[in-house]
């Protein structure tokens, strides 16, 4: 077929529309997003002081975190599904949960502390933690790269890891409220390495899959 | 330059708000370009000039299939010449070439540069044996033969609806093969 016969092909598709890869990335998540819950619903569940831990600022402040990481990463990976994207001037949205994490840690150090250090960083729910949020990310990662696949990014692995992080984010978002450990610091150590650890596997799949 | 590209968004516009003769004349003005960037990255990487009308054909599917990513408010020239740089470094990698990433081998296409020739490729040829039937009768049709969708929707005693299916699925199932293969 030579290209003139190709062009005329295309010019001859052109009545079809594509929808948007938000519209698809929407749609894909909200897929996704029953199955995470019924992960969390089965195993987890809320937990039950949750209306006292309601007053504690910093469990409010663990869906902060979360969602400071979750939605800036759908804006980021939406952004960067555009073949001519580029991170720079995009990436200080990643940097959102870092900088409330880190005000989280400053204000408990300024506070009495009700238990030592090491304890607040240890909690009693870390394994959980490692496991939980890798699980109910599992299937809104799946949805996540579905819904960017219909995007054109010029670097696969990293539009695959920004999946990584909304999925990450979304599930840890449900964690937060199973999880008895509120400390800044517990959720600074085990909550990035989960968000970490899928983010690695959405950067490994998404080099694979998000090539057009 | 900078006249060019402001006719390729404004034609761009013109397509994704429905005129197909937009469309059909936007891939012809740009195929030039693109071709004469393909030529001069295979010149870099050493490899021989005539696979660039593969990549060109790969750069055109890929147009086609993602132009839902270009934001109409855009340029069309920059989501075009990443596109066509994607496409290219494949391309090579598929090659077994070591890539070095010239950003300029698509900005930079000087004027009356550009062939303006049409050149057949073989890898498109390739795969459109490996679609079904019905897909490949409808490309051929209407990209070999020149027939419209409603004389190939005669010819082949289907709506035009499914002419429209078969022909949108036949291109992007391609795209996929010239990835994958």
């Amino acid at each position: 077929m030579d290209t003139d016969q190709l062009i005329r092909s295309l010019a001859a598709d052109n009545t079809h529309h594509a929808p948007r890869v938000g519209a698809v990335l929407t749609m894909a998540l909200l897929v996704a997003a029953p199955l995470s819950i019924l992960i969390f619903a089965t195993f987890l569940g809320v937990r039950p002081d949750v209306m006292t831990a309601m007053h504690n600022p910093f469990f409010d402040m663990k869906f902060a975190v979360t969602l400071s990481l979750a939605i800036p990463a759908i804006i980021v990976s939406l952004h960067l599904s555009r073949p001519e994207a580029l991170l720079r001037g995009w990436g200080w949205l990643l940097l959102l949960p870092v900088g409330l994490l880190a005000v989280a840690i400053g204000s408990e150090a300024m506070m009495a502390p009700a238990m030592p250090m090491t304890m607040r960083l240890m909690g009693k729910n870390s394994r959980v933690c490692l496991v939980a949020i890798p699980a109910m990310s599992l299937p809104l990662l799946v949805g996540a790269l579905f819904g960017l696949r219909h995007g054109a990014p010029s670097h696969p692995a990293l539009a695959g890891a920004l999946a990584g992080l909304v999925s990450a984010g979304l599930a840890a978002t449900l964690y937060a409220s199973h999880c008895t450990d509120d400390s800044p610091l517990f959720v600074a150590t085990w909550y990035t390495l989960a968000a970490a650890f899928v983010t690695a596997i959405g950067a490994l799949v998404g080099s694979k899959v998000l090539r057009y | 330059m900078r006249g060019r590209e402001d006719e390729w968004t404004g034609l761009m516009r013109s397509a994704m708000a429905g005129d197909d003769a937009a469309y059909h004349r936007l891939l012809r003005a740009v195929t030039p370009v693109l071709r004469a960037a393909a030529r001069r990255g295979l010149a870099r990487a050493g490899q021989p000039p005539d696979q660039a009308e593969d990549i060109v054909q790969e750069i055109l599917l890929a147009v086609h299939l993602k132009r839902h990513t270009w934001d109409s408010e855009a340029p069309f020239a920059p989501w075009l010449f990443a596109i066509g740089r994607n496409k290219l470094i494949d391309a090579l990698r598929r090659r077994g070439r070591r890539v070095f990433v010239n950003i300029d081998d698509f900005a930079e296409t000087l004027p009356g540069e550009a062939p303006e020739e049409t050149a057949s490729a073989g890898e498109v040829a390739a795969q459109l044996n490996t679609l079904p039937q019905r897909q490949r009768d409808v490309l051929q049709s209407i990209a070999v033969e020149s027939a419209s969708i409603k004389d190939t929707a005669t010819k082949f005693s289907m709506s035009e609806g499914a002419v429209r299916v078969a022909l949108h699925r036949g291109l992007a199932a391609l795209t996929t093969k010239l990835r994958d293969h």
